[in-house]
């Protein structure tokens, strides 16, 4: 695992942070839009993970960084089905341009 | 010497009658209120005459010479040391005399509507309006400061025109108190460039101070005098500016339009206003003024002359043909105003030269009485019959004989009959004029025997001429005359016009206040007596019974007649010049470029508001992706920005 | 060599299953490729050596969230059907956006020297971890566990809240109020 430096893992883990970007801001479903955002929190946790294990080998901080970030993760991820839930029972679609009220 | 306070109380008095009245007068006080302005009027009176004459027999002499004194000065506004507004009482002959004069007839006013305005709504606002204007009046006359004269000068306007629009309910009345104010209002615009000239000039605003500065060489003097603009020096500048404002408030040619459509208000108003007191406001400036006037600036008072030459000339003529009663007074007014100030402007200064000022001072004093007299037994008689026009009256000195006597009283006094006051003062103008100036002797001459030619026109179409006919079935015609509150100041004023010609005015009133002793030359005398006499000889045997001479007179001088009928369509030469040039070369454009411009460019930055506010609404686009797109370039853009900056 | 080799195959497969993951037409099939891309990144976990956390990854993850999407899939969508797609000038500026922000963060990482701390790394043993989890000392993380159980206990509760189905009637009462 030495054998590859640290900056390869950050290009993968700053890709993929990148494409759930430009996904979160593509997609015109608001469950699409919630997976693009469940890439992006999965970068940050290879991003922990990884200065973790290189720079700051004797110590677990890193570890608990992503331990506490996944189960954050869950809970958001169930709070935001249950707005796009109700959305749904708004406007009868999920379609992310429909849920446009608080325009001028 | 009387005591500054009391002095003070003369115009103070019908100031507190005014807040009295005004206030409180319609609601509580309106059966009292008659006897409430009458009662302060009164009182001023007895003060006035106490202070006249303390004045003139008692302390007013030093050394023989009769001195201004200034009493309660105080100073209000200072602009710059030795400029300042005062408020101050100035005693000095031809105040003494004023305020003998205003007070007395503004009493017999007083006294006459408590019967002529019986049964009015507004009665004590009537009053009120009285009491200010009498107020206005004295403060004029006893003022120490030329803005103090301005202030007070703008007030007997308001007064004025508050009085003459009495009536409002009639648009006439109305139109007439607007014509009013506005002609006079824009004489003053010259009085008070005038003022600020003479203050600048002087450097001072009070009158003993200006009238020793400008008649002495001082610097002042000598400043005013070389500065010149468009050929005339700031001297004749300011003073010719100051008499337009006295020419506008006395009537005279071209600002005179005002007068006769006055005559809208009540009768006794313009006994008091029109007649004896405010429309001699001019002549009282330029008394004020006069010293500058004689001694400085010989060319303005040369202006005075034939401006009030030329009005008492032309308002003579008009006066010949007009029908209804008021106005044929009004324009006899004009023309007796016209008389003071060709005297005034014939005259020199000191001694024997000061004959015309004397005289004009008296023809005032004289004139206020017969001239008061005329139009309360005017009043008396359109109370009677219920209409202004002389063709609905005829005949009545069998029903009017106190009327009857004194209206003829009044008219021998302005006919300049012996030994009627009129006699008197008429015969020292025409003196004075002779030594000075011929020309104005001979058109005098002539206007003396139009004047005694129309009065007696009025007389015999009012009293003889034909029988009476009551043209209204009420039962006022069977109530007499007219009640004895009307009737007393006919009487007492009836007699003042008989007697008033014997008081030796030389000895008080004087442009420099030595006494003058006037000559009576007899062959001076007799030539206006015998042109009274002819007019009233013609007047006869036109008017005094029914005939067709009128109309065949009037036919031989047609185009004359017509032009005098029409008061020779000055009129209509104001409207035209308004109406055609302001209004359509200069307010014209004014609003179009206030319409256009002005609003166009505040509806133009409304409309861009509204323009940009749509055009960036877009960003509320309720989109969330959009926001969370805008969201990300900030962040990005400012963590670019960091990281450059901190390295 | 072969765990470089095995890395790079991993790393193709998160970002090949991530990349169709936010470009597929089809909802399920992007669902299926997020799947994917989890369990690529467990498998990084695993090459990492931090077997606990792949194991907790999987768990939590693959077996939690993904499965909560595809129920809320089924609940809300055909899923037979195409999606529809996405603006073109939206496409244009977020792809301009995102290349911009992925070059700058890269030119940050290239330039950055990242020095090692040191001390001999240990390994990850599930007792170290509970121990630490648990301590009070100064590496302790009591609090924040305590405080994401509060977390959950209120996502909870908030979910329930926000997803309550109202009745009817309640619902034709409050229409006629307003």
């Amino acid at each position: 695992m030495s054998e590859v430096p640290l900056t390869h893992i950050l290009f993968l883990s700053t890709a993929l942070f990148f494409t759930g970007a430009y996904g979160f801001l593509t997609r015109r479903n608001m469950i699409t839009m919630l997976m693009a955002a469940e890439l992006m929190l999965n970068s940050v946790n290879i991003n922990f993970i990884a200065f973790n294990k290189y720079l700051f080998g004797s110590k677990l901080d890193g570890v608990f960084f992503t331990l506490f970030l996944i189960a954050i993760a869950a809970a958001e991820a169930a709070v935001a089905i249950a707005i796009i839930i109700n959305i749904y029972r708004q406007y009868q679609s999920i379609d992310i341009d429909d849920a446009d009220s608080l325009k001028y | 010497m009387i005591n500054g306070t009391t002095i003070a109380l003369i115009p103070l008095l019908p100031l507190a009658s005014f807040l009295l009245l005004g206030l409180f007068g319609r609601k509580y006080l309106s059966s009292m209120a008659g006897w409430i302005g009458t009662l302060s009027l009164l009182f001023s009176a007895i003060i006035s005459l106490a202070t006249a004459g303390t004045y003139f027999f008692v302390s007013g002499k030093v050394n023989g010479v009769y001195q201004p004194v200034t009493v309660l000065q105080h100073t209000w506004l200072a602009f710059a040391p030795g400029v300042s507004i005062d408020m101050g009482l100035l005693l000095d002959p031809v105040s003494m005399m004023m305020i003998v004069i205003v007070s007395f007839v503004s009493l017999m006013v007083h006294i006459y509507s408590l019967g002529y305005m019986k049964g009015e709504e507004r009665f004590a606002t009537y009053y009120a309006f009285l009491s200010l204007f009498t107020f206005s009046m004295l403060g004029l006359v006893l003022s120490c400061n030329l803005f103090q004269i301005y202030m007070f000068w703008e007030l007997v306007g308001v007064s004025s025109f508050l009085l003459i629009g009495y009536y409002f309910d009639r648009p006439s009345a109305v139109a007439a108190a607007k014509k009013a104010f506005i002609v006079t209002r824009f004489a003053d615009l010259g009085f008070l460039v005038g003022i600020l000239i003479l203050a600048f000039g002087a450097h001072t605003l009070d009158f003993k101070t200006l009238v020793e500065r400008l008649t002495t060489p001082s610097p002042e003097l000598r400043s005013m005098i070389s500065s010149s603009f468009l050929g005339l020096s700031a001297l004749t500048w300011g003073l010719l500016l100051v008499f337009m404002g006295g020419a506008g408030k006395s009537a005279m040619f071209p600002l005179h339009v005002w007068l006769p459509d006055a005559m809208e208000g009540p009768t006794p108003v313009s006994a008091l206003i029109h007649a004896a007191t405010m429309v001699v406001a001019g002549v009282y400036l330029v008394a004020r003024l006069f010293p500058v006037f004689a001694i400085s600036c010989p060319g303005a008072l040369h202006v005075v002359a034939y401006v009030g030459v030329f009005s008492s000339l032309f308002a003579a003529i008009i006066a010949c043909t007009q029908t209804d009663i008021k106005r044929v007074l009004a324009y006899s007014t004009m023309s007796q105003i016209g008389y003071m100030m060709f005297a005034l402007g014939v005259s020199g200064y000191g001694g024997e030269h000061g004959l015309g000022f004397t005289a004009s001072m008296f023809h005032l004093f004289t004139h206020a009485m017969f001239k008061a007299l005329l139009f309360l037994g005017a009043g008396s008689v359109i109370h009677y019959v219920h209409s202004n026009e002389m063709k609905d009256m005829g005949g009545l000195r069998k029903y009017m004989p106190v009327t009857h006597l004194t209206f003829l009283v009044a008219c021998l006094a302005i006919a300049g009959v012996p030994p009627f006051s009129g006699f008197f003062s008429k015969e020292e103008i025409l003196t004075a004029a002779y030594q000075h100036n011929f020309t104005i002797y001979v058109i005098a001459l002539f206007t003396a025997g139009l004047t005694s030619f129309y009065m007696f026109r009025l007389y015999f179409s009012v009293f003889w001429s034909k029988e009476f006919e009551p043209h209204h079935e009420s039962s006022d015609v069977h109530h007499g005359e007219a009640p004895w509150t009307m009737k007393l100041p006919l009487l007492i004023l009836g007699l003042l016009a008989m007697g008033a010609g014997f008081v030796p005015f030389g000895n008080f009133v004087s442009s420099d206040g030595n006494t003058l002793h006037s000559e009576f030359h007899l062959a001076l005398a007799i030539p206006p007596v015998l042109i009274g006499l002819f007019g009233i000889a013609l007047a006869y045997i036109m008017y005094n019974r029914q005939n067709d001479l009128p109309e065949k007179t009037a036919s031989l001088f047609a185009r004359l007649y017509k032009g005098a009928y029409h008061k020779f369509y000055i009129d209509e030469i104001y409207l035209f010049v308004t109406k055609k040039i302001v209004f359509n070369l200069i307010g014209g454009p004014s609003a179009w470029v206030d319409k256009n411009i002005i609003d166009g460019a505040v509806n133009l930055s409304a409309d861009l508001t509204d323009d940009t506010s749509i055009l960036i609404r877009g960003w509320q686009s309720g989109k969330m992706q959009q926001y969370a797109l805008w969201f990300f370039a900030g962040v990005i853009g400012m963590v670019a920005v960091f990281v450059c900056l901190w390295h | 060599m072969i765990s470089s080799a095995i890395f790079y195959l991993l790393a193709a497969f998160i970002l090949v299953s991530g990349a169709l993951a936010v470009t597929s037409r089809k909802i399920f099939r992007a669902a299926i490729y997020l799947l994917f891309t989890m369990i690529g990144v467990a498998g990084l976990y695993f090459w990492l050596s931090y077997e606990f956390i792949a194991a907790v990854q999987i768990v939590v993850y693959v077996g939690g969230i993904v499965v909560l999407i595809i129920f809320s899939i089924f609940l809300t969508h055909h899923v037979g059907s195409e999606m529809e797609k996405p603006n073109r000038i939206r496409m244009g500026f977020s792809l301009m956006a995102v290349f911009f922000a992925f070059v700058f963060c890269l030119i940050i990482i290239w330039r950055n020297d990242f020095l090692p701390a040191g001390a001999a790394p240990l390994e990850l043993t599930v007792e170290r971890i509970g121990e630490q989890m648990l301590s009070l000392t100064e590496h302790g993380y009591i609090l924040p566990f305590e405080v994401v159980s509060m977390l959950l206990l209120s996502a909870m509760i908030g979910c329930i809240v926000i997803a309550l189905k109202v009745s009817p009637e309640a619902v034709s009462s409050k229409k006629g109020e307003n």
